[in-house]
C-alpha cells in the first residue's frame, strides 16, 4: 500500500493525517460539551442543540458583515466579538427556552425529545424566513485563512489550530466552572440529589436555568467556530446532531471527561479508517465498533456513581 | 327551508334584484366587445379533450419544489424562475389565448410528500402541466404519479440519466452531457492523466463519476488514483484531503453536495491546496452554491454546467436583468435555475404547436421543438425529452461569478441510456 511512496513523504503525511485527528477531535469535543452539560447533568435531551449551534453562526455572520460597512479597521478581530456574542445569543434563547418549554417537561425526559425536536423543526423554519433559505458565506478575517508551511511538505491548517485552542479554552473554562467554582458546586449538587439541593437552600430552578444556558452559549460558540470549516445554513445544524449525540452516549453522559475522551476515540478511529477506506466505510465501522462497545458497556465509557 | 323560501319570494321582489336581471341581460353584448389579446383563443372543447383545468381564459399549471426543508436553498431558485418565465408569457399574451395560472405545491424536502402534491396537482387541480422536482430521489417518486394519470413534468436539474418517460421533460443535462466534453477540454488543455474523485454517497455522484471513470481510462487512456464517497452531510475531509495531497493527481474531480460542499472547498482551501495550481473540476457548484461556499474559498476551481449567468449574449442578459428586477439585485442565477426558466416555455411552445392543451398532443409536439430565446442560447427537444444543449466549462471567480473558458461547439446530443458507460 505504501511502496510506491517515499518515506518523506509518507512521514510528513502521518504527521499531517495526526493533526487532521487532532481538529476533528478539538471539532468534536466543541461540538458535544454544550450538550453534555445539558444532558448530562439535566437530563434532557435537546435535540434543538443544532439550530442553537447555527443561531451562533448566524449571529457570526452578522458581525462580519456589521464590521464589514461599519468598522473596517477592527474586521481582523471581529471574529472574538462574534464568538462572545454567539455566546450571549444562544445563551439567551436558551435560558428562554427553559423557562418556557423544558422547565414543565423535567419529570418526562422522552416529552424533552419531542418538545426540542419540534423546536429544532421551528428554529429551522425561522431561519429560513429571517434569513432566506441559501447558505449564508461568512467572511474570515485574512489572518485565518491558508496554512503555515512546517516544512516542504508539511502544512498546518490555521483554523484548524484555532479550533484547537477555541476547544481548550473552552474545556478548561467549563472544567474549572464546574469543579473550582461555586455555581458549579450547586450544579453538581442538583443533579446528584435535587431535592436535597433544595433544601439546603439552593435554587434549583435557577440553576437548570443556567445550566441550560450556558450549554446552549457553547454550543453558540461551537457555531461561531465551525463557520470557518463548515456551511452556515438554516438546515446546517442537522449536519452535527448525529455525531453530537454519538459522542455523549458513547462517553457516558454525565461525565465531562468522558465526553473528551469518546471523542477523542471517535475522532482517531474516524479520522485514521478515512485515510485507509473510503468516507462512508469509515463512517459505518466507526458506527459498528460504537454499538458493540455500547452494547457491552451501556453506560458509556466513563459514568459517574450517583444515587438516583 | 321554510325560511329560505320566503327569502326567494321576497327577493323576486325586491329592486335590487330587477336592477341586477336588468345588467345581466346587457351581458352578451361583452361577448361582442373587442378582445385584443384573446382574439384568436380557440374554444376551450377544441383545445382541452381530456378534463384539464382549461377555461376560455385561463389554464392551470403546477409548480412543485420545496419551499421548506433541506433542499429549499436550491429549489427557491427554480420557483423563482419558472414565476418569471410564466409572468413573461402572460404578458406576452399566455398560451393559446389564455393567461397561466400557478398553483404551487410545496415539496417540503420530503420524497414522499412530492408523490402526494403531485397527485393532488394532477387529480384535485387538472394542472395541464407541471413544473416541478429537484433531486431525483423527488422526482422517482413523483413519476409513477405523472404516468398513472398522465400528467406531465418539466424537471429542470442535471441528472443521473438512466431514465426516459413519456411524462416527464428533462430540461437539464443528464450525466454524458454534462461530463465527457468537459474531460475532453481538461485532458487536452491541462494535459490532465490522473484523476482523483471525490463525491457524496448517493445514486447522482456514483453514476457520474462511473461514467467519468469509463471515460478517463477508455477514451482519454488516463487513470483514476482515488474514488471517495462521503456520507451526505459529512463536514469533515482533512483525512481525504491529506489522502490527495499524497496521491498528487492531475485533476480533482468533485461531485459533493449540499453542507458538505462548502465544508470541503473551505478545508481545501486551509489545507493549502492552492486551485490556481491544482486542477479541480467540479460537476455540482454553480452561483448558487458559490454563495455559501464564498468566492475567495473556491477561486480558480473550474466547473461544467451548461449555463452560467456571465454567458455573454443578449438573450442571457435580458434574463438576468429582468430575474433580478423580479427578485432582487443580489440573487443569483445557477444553471438549475436557468434550465428551470426553460420548462414554461418548452411547454408553451409544445401546446401551441400542438393546438391543444392535451398531455397527449403536446408530448407528441414536443421533440423537435426549438427555443432560441434561451438564457443559455439555442435549445432543442430531442425525441428521448431531453434537451440538446452546449456544455460549457467555466473558471470560479473571488466574487463568486464565473468567467467561461470554453464552450463545445456543437450542441451535444443528449444520451441518458450511454452505451459502454455503465
Amino acid at each position: 500500500m505504501f511502496g510506491e511512496y517515499s518515506l518523506a513523504d509518507l512521514s510528513s503525511i502521518f504527521v499531517m493525517q495526526g493533526f487532521a485527528g487532532l481538529i476533528l477531535f478539538s471539532v468534536y469535543v466543541l461540538m458535544a460539551l454544550g450538550l453534555a452539560i445539558i444532558f448530562g447533568q439535566m437530563g434532557v435531551i435537546n435535540m434543538a442543540h443544532g439550530e442553537f449551534m447555527i443561531l451562533g453562526a448566524y449571529v457570526t455572520y452578522l458581525c462580519s458583515g456589521f464590521f464589514q460597512t461599519h468598522l473596517p479597521s477592527l474586521f481582523g478581530a471581529y471574529f472574538f466579538i462574534a464568538m462572545a456574542l454567539a455566546f450571549l445569543a444562544s445563551g439567551a434563547l436558551g435560558m428562554l427556552v427553559e423557562w418556557a418549554l423544558i422547565r414543565h417537561l423535567y419529570k418526562r425526559p422522552l416529552d424533552t425529545l419531542l418538545a426540542t425536536w419540534g423546536l429544532s423543526l421551528i428554529l429551522q423554519q425561522a431561519y429560513r424566513s429571517i434569513f432566506g433559505p441559501r447558505e449564508v458565506g461568512v467572511e474570515l478575517p485574512s489572518w485565518m485563512m491558508g496554512s503555515i508551511p512546517v516544512t516542504d511538505s508539511i502544512e498546518v491548517q490555521i483554523n484548524g489550530l484555532f479550533v484547537i485552542a477555541v476547544t481548550t479554552v473552552i474545556t478548561l473554562g467549563v472544567a474549572l466552572l464546574i469543579y473550582r467554582s461555586r455555581f458549579g458546586a450547586q450544579i453538581r449538587a442538583v443533579m446528584s440529589n435535587r431535592p436535597m439541593a433544595g433544601a439546603v437552600g439552593i435554587d434549583t430552578e435557577k440553576v437548570d436555568r443556567y445550566t441550560f444556558g450556558l450549554g446552549c452559549g457553547i454550543a453558540g460558540i461551537a457555531g461561531s467556530a465551525f463557520t470557518m470549516i463548515g456551511s452556515t445554513g438554516p438546515t446546517s445544524g442537522q449536519l452535527y446532531i448525529v455525531d453530537t449525540f454519538l459522542i455523549v452516549v458513547f462517553g457516558g453522559a454525565a461525565s465531562l471527561l468522558g465526553t473528551i475522551a469518546s471523542a477523542f476515540s471517535i475522532s482517531q478511529t474516524q479520522s485514521t479508517l478515512e485515510f485507509f477506506l473510503s468516507g462512508s466505510m469509515a463512517k459505518v465501522l466507526t458506527l459498528l465498533a460504537v454499538v458493540g462497545i455500547l452494547m457491552l458497556r451501556p453506560q458509556g465509557l466513563f459514568t459517574l456513581k450517583v444515587r438516583r | 327551508m321554510a325560511k329560505d323560501i320566503s327569502d326567494t319570494e321576497n327577493g323576486l321582489r325586491s329592486p335590487l334584484r330587477r336592477k341586477l336581471l336588468m345588467g345581466m341581460a346587457g351581458l352578451p353584448a361583452l361577448a361582442l366587445m373587442p378582445r385584443p389579446s384573446f382574439a384568436a383563443a380557440p374554444p376551450t372543447s377544441a383545445v382541452n379533450t381530456t378534463g384539464l383545468a382549461v377555461t376560455d381564459t385561463e389554464v392551470t399549471v403546477g409548480i412543485l419544489h420545496s419551499a421548506t426543508g433541506t433542499m429549499a436553498i436550491s429549489e427557491t431558485g427554480s420557483i423563482q424562475a419558472e414565476k418569471l418565465a410564466i409572468a413573461q408569457i402572460n404578458e406576452a399574451g399566455g398560451v393559446l389565448g389564455r393567461k397561466i395560472k400557478v398553483i404551487q405545491e410545496d415539496g417540503a424536502s420530503d420524497w414522499p410528500t412530492f408523490a402526494e402534491k403531485a397527485k393532488k396537482l394532477l387529480v384535485n387541480d387538472h394542472c395541464a402541466a407541471v413544473m416541478g422536482c429537484w433531486t431525483s430521489a423527488s422526482r422517482k417518486a413523483a413519476l409513477p404519479v405523472f404516468e398513472q394519470y398522465n400528467g406531465l413534468l418539466y424537471y429542470p436539474t442535471f441528472y443521473e440519466g438512466l431514465e426516459q418517460s413519456k411524462n416527464v421533460i428533462y430540461t437539464g443535462q443528464e450525466a454524458t452531457q454534462q461530463i465527457l466534453a468537459s474531460l475532453d477540454w481538461v485532458h487536452k488543455e491541462k494535459g490532465a492523466k490522473t484523476f482523483f474523485m471525490i463525491g457524496s454517497d448517493y445514486i447522482w455522484p456514483r453514476t457520474s463519476n462511473k461514467i467519468a471513470r469509463k471515460h478517463v481510462e477508455n477514451v482519454l487512456k488516463g487513470s483514476v488514483v482515488g474514488e471517495e464517497y462521503f456520507p451526505l452531510g459529512h463536514t469533515q475531509f482533512n483525512s481525504v484531503i491529506n489522502k490527495i495531497k499524497l496521491k498528487k493527481p492531475d485533476v480533482i474531480f468533485a461531485d459533493v453536495v449540499g453542507g458538505s460542499n462548502v465544508a470541503f472547498y473551505k478545508q481545501l482551501k486551509a489545507a493549502g491546496i492552492d486551485l490556481s495550481k491544482q486542477t479541480l473540476l467540479t460537476i455540482s457548484v454553480t452561483e448558487d452554491e458559490i454563495d455559501g461556499i464564498g468566492g475567495d474559498n473556491i477561486a480558480g476551481a473550474y466547473s461544467c454546467m451548461k449555463y452560467f449567468q456571465s454567458l455573454k449574449n443578449p438573450n442571457n442578459e435580458a434574463f438576468v436583468a429582468a430575474f433580478k428586477k423580479m427578485w432582487g439585485e443580489k440573487t443569483v442565477i445557477g444553471d438549475v435555475t436557468q434550465a428551470a426558466y426553460l420548462g414554461p416555455f418548452l411547454w408553451k411552445m409544445a401546446v401551441e404547436k400542438a393546438g391543444s392543451f392535451d398531455v397527449d398532443k403536446v408530448v407528441a409536439a414536443s421533440p423537435g421543438i426549438e427555443f432560441k430565446q434561451a438564457p443559455e442560447g439555442y435549445v432543442k427537444i430531442h425525441e428521448n425529452h431531453h434537451l440538446w444543449s452546449k456544455t460549457r466549462v467555466a473558471k470560479a471567480l473571488p466574487t463568486g461569478q464565473f468567467e467561461v473558458v470554453y464552450e463545445s461547439p456543437e450542441l451535444i446530443e443528449p444520451n441518458p441510456f450511454p452505451k459502454g458507460y455503465q
